[in-house]
């Protein structure tokens, strides 16, 4: 039995979501025939997978090495990323009054710029320091936009903490060293995981910071690929397999992310009962 | 005690080197002529270069279209995910948060192929459908995190002391879900001023947006002029942190997952 | 009883969550002006009881009728009630008169008449200077004044108060359950409360409906519930009590702890096993051994600040609570004497396990939802339908849950003054009653076993 506000609602939802995923299903399918141009059948054929990962035409070969350079500015960046906010965000929890409030203040601002921005201020720094820009202006740009997000997922981790652990570990013989590695680290990790997922992906998302930082040397990630094509006014064939790749990747990882959440939810709330 | 908070130091640093001296580089840049001595035109060019006031005002008026239809389409579906009798999923309020984690430009140009294929000349239209299927997940999010965390006792003792159905959302849903609302605002607007590659996608450059003139300045090594555009970019949004639920756009986009 | 003494009337109301049974048939009339509470542990059905007579939830089955009119499918808004909620629920973006106001301007009434009424009920509830106030800004004890004034100001016939003192501190709490019981004597309008609070049930109460496990254990005015108690959760839940194991031996006439007492119950036949309970201030106790029913030897003697509670170990090995007003040296001999009208006895819910089974081979029968060991049985083969006994104490529990035939959690724990009475909830929800004297923490994870020799089988189903 549904109410008549039920099924409006439901439609409502999936109409949305049908016009949200139309264009990335349209992508997909059409990474399964060999036209030049999109919307145009030829029938169907892996030739653009194997093609992408063959590199047997000059675009889909520095496709991949665009591909590959996005990866490691993503797994550097956001490892660091991860070790610095988990400091800072120990440091910060451990502040108070101004001093708290002016860190909390400039950890904010990466995440309230709009990326033109912070993109255009470190092209400047970088032009005023005389550093030559390539791999690693880019990777310290994705580093300082990425950590405001780890420090803000492992902050909450904190407040939940109990506040005397740390000095429990201590008292128990323990150096800070040791304290950290065996008593803090082990309980923040649900939000270092967290800060590290949210800032390995907003590293691959990024776009106009790379844009800036990333000179004229040649190094291209992803996006400035896509954006370079785009220019060009053409789309690498190879594109459309990766992009089905990319997305369903992401689909499983943050399904399996959150159906993890959501069983531990629900195992609360049985404990609880 | 006093040393645990001593491990913020090296970020601290980190901060000031990456992100308040670069942005007092751009305020440097922007008051200096190419050949560093001080000057205001390029100031003055935001205020009489008709090219620059143009995009600016059309920058404006996109942004403030988009937000709008972000918002008429996207707080329905944030209240009826939030609302526990139409919607018990989690997994539907998932998908919708999904995109976010695609790459815009890979969005995108995938927007942009249908709308070549179903042969839709590309202009205004297609931008403002291509930005709200852009940014539409970024309005959601917000307003449903705080419908969801919403206590759902306010909406029982607004029907208990006589709303109907259509008060309770006047007087007391809405109203509370303003901060989300705020949130969703400030994740639609300034993004969507500052964008350049999706518009120029969308439109095949035919509509230039304040970013894109920006990326252009520094494109053609013009950084002083560009600078001074960043600045006034940057005064923006300073003014819009100060709006109530401002700061709160920062911990929403923070916490994703 | 005259029927428009009855304002509220409940019948047969049921309700599940998930499947699982949250009321069970619930009957309960409402009388106009009373002061009536729901009290039970958490879990109990309580809250799911107010929040349907509220309007926010729908019985599944079952009819609530106020002033003779079904309401059971009135929106919440319609209804003319109104609630006092757990945790306040007041709108933080309203201030203190637009919060007691809300339910006025909906109602339409004209500003002036608002004006007068916020005021008035404020003033009821002592927050008189306090309009313009945010209401974040208020103490837990401030906003709970306002929440009733919010409610009130509608003037309700009858007022829900689910919990509302649950968040004070112990000090807070007392006085505003004066308060409260002086708003009710003022207004003359009904208040339907719920607690866990047993203390404050019995306080603020003309009639108290104890709960447990989706039913109604118990109806009665305060002073019944304490001194008759109807079966042994309740006397376990109100008050210290001493709960024994006793033999009805014939009217008037009941054993226990080794001895016979005179008492005042008839009506159970002769040597009917049945419960007693004995509240500790009722058993007299003192030196002299002359006179006294029975002895027995001090093991503890605690000040509580107006009396002194002590355990005793009786003659015949049983653990009795005593409170009195003078203390007794831990150790010595002690005499004791229970008076006829003191001893409350009940009739025991069960005197052994029994579930309905099927026999899944001639050497295991299915039962509470698991397969168990009971040898091989004459006359029985597989496909039997079967009736399975087992006592108390037959039960043996496993400290760990993974050992076992079955395993499920304490649920329910009595002390019977030689021996611990537990309900164990098994995981498939069948409740499993055990004897013993080893000590269990309620909500502990237990194995529970039984010898296939004390399993007592026979048949039910159909012959063939």
């Amino acid at each position: 039995m549904m109410s008549a506000r039920k099924i409006i609602s439901k439609a409502y939802l999936w109409m949305i979501l049908a016009i949200l995923y139309a264009p990335i299903i349209f992508i997909a399918v059409f990474s399964f025939t060999k036209a030049k141009s999109l919307g145009n059948w030829t029938g169907f054929t892996f030739d653009l997978y194997t093609s992408l990962f063959t590199g047997a035409n000059p675009a889909s070969a520095s496709l991949l090495e665009a591909l590959q350079s996005t990866l490691i500015i993503a797994l550097v960046a956001s490892v660091v990323s991860t070790a610095l906010g988990t400091l800072a965000a120990i440091g910060i929890y451990n502040l108070h009054g101004r001093r708290k409030a002016t860190i909390e203040f400039l950890n904010n601002i990466p995440l309230l710029n709009p990326d033109i921005i912070t993109g255009v201020s470190l092209f400047l720094l970088f032009v005023f320091l005389h550093v030559s820009k390539g791999y690693v202006t880019v990777i310290l740009a994705h580093i300082t936009f990425c950590t405001p997000y780890v420090v803000l997922n492992v902050l909450p981790k904190l407040a939940q903490l109990n506040p005397n652990i740390y000095e429990a570990a201590l008292d128990l013989g323990a150096t800070p060293m040791q304290a950290l590695r065996k008593v803090l680290i082990p309980q923040l990790r649900p939000g270092m995981f967290s800060g590290f997922v949210l800032a390995f992906t907003m590293s691959l998302d990024d776009f106009a910071v790379t844009y800036f930082t990333a000179g004229s040397a040649g190094l291209q990630t992803l996006s400035t690929y896509i954006y370079a094509d785009a220019r060009k006014g053409g789309l690498t064939p190879e594109l459309k397999p990766l992009m089905t790749i990319i997305f369903l990747l992401i689909l499983v990882v943050l399904a399996v992310v959150n159906v993890k959440a959501f069983k531990k939810n629900k195992n609360k709330n049985k404990e609880n009962r | 005690m006093g040393k645990r908070s001593s491990w913020v130091i090296p970020y601290f640093i980190f901060l000031v080197l990456f992100v308040v001296l670069p942005l007092v580089l751009i305020a440097v840049y922007a008051f200096q002529d190419s050949y560093g001595h001080f000057t205001l035109s390029n100031i003055f060019a935001f205020f009489t270069d008709p090219k620059i006031v143009n995009s600016f005002l059309v920058s404006m008026e996109v942004a403030l279209e988009n937000t709008l239809i972000c918002l008429l389409i996207g707080y329905p579906v944030a209240y009826i995910l939030a609302d526990r009798d139409l919607n018990r999923s989690a997994v539907t309020a998932m998908l919708f948060i999904l995109p976010m984690w695609i790459n815009a430009l890979m969005r995108t140009m995938a927007t942009a192929e249908i709308f070549s294929w179903l042969g839709i000349h590309l202009g205004k239209g297609t931008l403002l459908f291509g930005m709200a299927y852009d940014y539409l997940p970024f309005m959601i999010y917000p307003i449903y995190n705080q419908l969801n965390k919403m206590d759902r006792s306010y909406i029982e003792a607004a029907q208990d002391l006589g709303a109907t159905p259509s008060q309770v959302f006047r007087k007391v849903t809405l109203p509370l879900s303003m901060p989300g609302v705020v949130s969703g605002i400030m994740m639609v607007f300034m993004p969507t001023v500052s964008t350049f590659a999706i518009s120029e996608i969308l439109t095949n450059n035919t509509i230039q947006l304040f970013g894109s003139v920006i990326q252009e300045q520094f494109y053609n090594m013009m950084w002083n002029q560009g600078a001074a555009l960043a600045l006034v970019m940057l005064l923006l949004i300073g003014l819009t942190t100060l709006l109530p639920g401002g700061k709160n756009a920062a911990e929403q986009e923070g916490g994703l997952i | 009883m005259n029927p428009n003494e009855i304002i509220i009337n409940i019948e047969h109301l049921s309700k599940s969550f998930n499947g699982k049974k949250v009321l069970d048939d619930i009957n309960l009339y409402v009388k106009r002006g009373e002061f009536i509470t729901l009290l039970g542990p958490s879990g109990c059905g309580k809250t799911t009881l107010l929040r349907q007579i509220a309007g926010f939830l729908q019985p599944d089955e079952g009819v609530i009728t106020m002033d003779g009119k079904d309401i059971s499918q009135v929106p919440p808004h319609k209804r003319k009630l109104n609630t006092v909620f757990q945790r306040y629920a007041l709108f933080p973006h309203l201030d203190v008169y637009d919060n007691v106001a809300f339910g006025l301007k909906l109602a339409k009434v004209p500003e002036d008449e608002i004006a007068a009424r916020v005021k008035k009920y404020l003033k009821l509830v002592s927050m008189s200077d306090y309009e313009d106030r945010d209401v974040n800004t208020l103490s837990g004890g401030q906003q709970q004044r306002i929440a009733i004034a919010r409610a009130l100001v509608n003037q309700p016939s009858v007022l829900l108060l689910d919990e509302p003192l649950s968040a004070l501190d112990l000090k807070m709490r007392k006085d505003m359950q004066i308060e409260l019981k002086e708003m009710h004597q003022k207004l003359g309008i009904t208040f339907i409360y719920v607690t866990h609070d047993q203390e404050e049930a019995l306080t603020l109460s003309d009639t108290v409906v104890v709960m447990n496990e989706g039913r109604i254990q118990q109806i009665g005015t305060p002073t019944d519930i304490y001194n008759e108690p109807r079966n042994e959760f309740v006397a376990d839940f109100i008050g210290e009590s001493n709960i024994l194991n006793a033999t009805m031996l014939c009217d008037r006439k009941v054993s226990f702890i080794g001895h016979d007492f005179d008492c005042v119950d008839e009506g159970f036949g002769e040597n009917a096993p049945v419960d007693v309970v004995v509240r500790p201030e009722d058993i007299y106790i003192m030196k002299n051994l002359n006179g006294a029913q029975f002895t027995g030897t001090v093991k503890s003697c605690i000040f509580k600040g107006v009396h002194y509670e002590m355990f005793v170990n009786t003659d015949s090995g049983n653990e009795l609570m005593i409170q009195d007003y003078n203390a007794f040296e831990v150790g010595s001999t002690v005499g004791m004497l229970i008076r006829p009208e003191d001893i409350q006895v009940m009739r025991k819910a069960c005197t052994c396990n029994v579930f309905d089974g099927v026999m899944t081979s001639d050497e295991t029968v299915e039962v509470f939802g698991v397969e168990l060991e009971c040898g091989a049985r004459e006359g029985l083969s597989k496909g039997d339908e079967v009736s399975v006994e087992f006592d108390f104490d037959k039960v043996e529990l496993l400290d760990n849950k993974e050992d076992g035939a079955e395993h499920g959690f304490v649920s329910f724990i009595l002390y019977k003054g030689d021996r611990y009475h537990l309900t164990v909830t098994t995981d498939g929800g069948y409740k499993i009653l055990v004897d013993t004297n080893e000590v269990w923490d309620k909500l502990d994870l237990v194995g529970i076993s039984i010898r296939p020799e004390d399993l007592r089988i026979s048949r039910t189903g159909k012959e063939e």
